[in-house]
């Protein structure tokens, strides 16, 4: 059973979650007993990837490709899978992974299981851990199925640097129609994305108004970080919606989320609780964040932000 | 149009979550079900097009007779009709082929699911469909509209949105913004009262196997309580000894 690994990117740069994949798709391929390939679609350089362990890089470059297309991307990987003899397909859970695996799975008639935070427990039979009720719990689940597509979890697993020598060749694949047609993409030049953060700095509606937001967009430069806020700032029109993160917005699986002047209602939690490190700054003593938080300061944020901007500039100076 | 709404039936977000025997099961004690949150939002727009455009709206779920009063509550915020295809929801890939079914007998335009569900979040089963039933998809959908045999859309990608655009039939996976949340509604009692007549057929499953198997569930490490600091610089210290995040 050969592994094959799908390494995202996006306008030719290879996201974070495609390292991650990779050095999870080395490991398994070694409980396995077996080899890894890696595949990329318009992708970055692939030495990038030979530093996380990948030793065979698969290329496919396709102008036509030049923003993601659901059918095209499955049609592709399942045809790389099929060349490779592999029956273990590895994805990322990056937007476009969580759109293109599960079209995968079909092609492949292949068991499916997302969310997945650590290495297989077993490979026979194949039994991997999984998210469940908004990391309120795990299920280990087996996939029963010869040919097998796993989704890796944001930030679970992590990237490990593990370089080897690797070779990378073409490889051409026959494209489908596309069936939905890009019309035209917008994103935010220059600023750290949610998706991609390591740390996230966050506020709700203590801070009163959206005029408020300048020490939290401050704070969020110091930090390298991406700023988000609760649901109520995003319905109060006070910050976009894309910024909205919790429950039916975005999920949030950084290594440090700062919470300034939000409660924590259980749905927000539900969105943000795969961050690893979370700190909580609220006047209100009895905050239901506390709870869920490793670090708190009962304070008013206006006092407070700006002391910690200030005493970070000092030691990002001391540390840089 | 015709316009198939596809519902999960999950704990509400704030259950609590606990397991029974040896850990290998969900223990429904207390937990109140609804409608999953991003299947709402997707009914809600489907009713959209019933009302402005004629669309007439099917509502589907997979399970067992538990899950009716979800699918009578989607009847009770507009639907016309419900499907429940009786087996349960053990394995995404097992939902997807038995939706298939119904789509393919069904003669459906566009079908609207919620891009996960609240239990799972596994993001599994409407790009399945499409693809069984070798429909287009577009995922993260927060705008549809529909113009004859054509749609225009926007879904969410990393770090923005893309504008796309597809002919029907279509699966699409929507999330907040294809509706706002201020937008979703909550069923009147004449809502109520007229859901109890509507059509709510039953059909037996199509007979596709699980892919997938749960073993065991288990609940994540008990949190240690907050430190508390009592100022910026004690914060920053912890934060970069003790955490190692900055």
């Amino acid at each position: 059973m050969s592994v094959l690994v799908f390494a995202d990117s996006s306008e030719g740069k290879f996201k974070k979650t495609a390292f991650e994949v990779v050095s999870y798709g080395k490991k398994v391929a070694e409980q396995i007993g077996s080899s890894m390939t890696t595949l990329t679609i318009n992708g970055g350089d692939a030495s990038e990837l030979h530093t996380y362990g990948a030793e065979k890089v698969l290329e496919v470059k396709e102008g036509s490709l030049s923003s993601f297309n659901a059918k095209s991307y499955a049609a592709i990987i399942s045809q790389a899978a099929a060349t490779q003899n592999a029956d273990l397909v590895i994805i990322d859970s990056s937007v476009d992974g969580l759109t293109v695996a599960s079209l995968v799975a079909v092609a492949m008639d292949a068991g499916y299981a997302s969310n997945v935070v650590d290495l297989p427990s077993n490979t026979s039979p194949f039994t991997v851990k999984r998210k469940a009720f908004s990391n309120k719990g795990f299920n280990h689940t087996i996939i029963s199925t010869e040919k097998k597509v796993v989704g890796v979890a944001k930030n679970s697993y992590g990237a490990h640097e593990n370089p080897v020598s690797g070779s990378a060749e073409s490889f051409s694949a026959t494209i489908p129609a596309m069936g939905v047609k890009s019309e035209s993409v917008s994103k935010a030049s220059g600023t750290v994305t949610i998706a991609d953060a390591d740390v996230v700095v966050s506020a709700g509606r203590g801070l009163k108004g959206p005029e408020n937001w300048g020490m939290v967009e401050e704070l969020a430069d110091v930090l390298g970080a991406a700023t988000a806020c609760s649901k109520p700032v995003s319905d109060l029109g006070w910050r976009p919606h894309s910024e909205h993160v919790g429950q039916t917005g975005k999920p949030v699986a950084s290594n440090l989320y700062i919470a300034i002047g939000i409660s924590g209602a259980i749905q927000h939690l539900a969105g943000i609780n795969a961050s690893k490190v979370k700190v909580v700054i609220n006047t209100d003593p009895e905050a239901p964040f506390f709870k869920a938080a490793d670090y708190g300061i009962v304070g008013d944020a206006f006092e407070v932000v700006p002391q910690l901007i200030e005493k970070l500039k000092d030691f990002k100076a001391q540390n840089s | 149009m015709k316009i198939l709404v596809c519902i999960s039936h999950v704990p509400d977000t704030t259950s609590k979550i606990n397991f029974t025997d040896n850990d290998t099961k969900f223990d429904t004690n207390g937990v109140q079900f609804v409608i999953n949150p991003y299947d709402e939002f997707s009914l809600t727009r489907a009713m959209w097009f019933k009302e402005k455009q004629g669309a007439a709206v099917t509502v589907v779920n997979v399970g067992n007779a538990t899950t009716e009063p979800t699918l009578r509550k989607a009847l009770a915020i507009g639907a016309d009709d419900a499907i429940r295809v009786n087996t349960e929801a053990t394995d995404g890939f097992l939902v997807a082929k038995e939706l298939a079914a119904i789509v393919k007998e069904g003669g459906y335009d566009l079908i609207l699911a919620g891009k996960e569900s609240a239990d799972y979040n596994g993001q599994m089963v409407p790009g399945m469909l499409a693809s069984l039933v070798d429909f287009n998809f577009v995922n993260g959908c927060v705008g549809v509209e529909v113009d004859g045999s054509s749609a225009t859309l926007t879904r969410e990608i990393d770090g923005g949105e893309e504008k796309v655009s597809s002919t029907l039939p279509l699966v699409v996976a929507g999330q907040k913004g294809i509706v706002e949340e201020k937008d979703l509604r909550i069923p009147n009692m004449r809502g109520i009262m007229m859901a109890r007549k509507k059509p709510l057929q039953v059909v037996e499953p199509s007979g596709a196997t699980a892919t997938t198997h749960s073993q065991s569930f288990e609940k994540p490490a008990a949190k240690g309580a907050v430190s508390l600091v009592e100022n910026v610089d004690d914060l920053i210290r912890l934060l970069h000894n003790e955490a190692k995040v900055i």
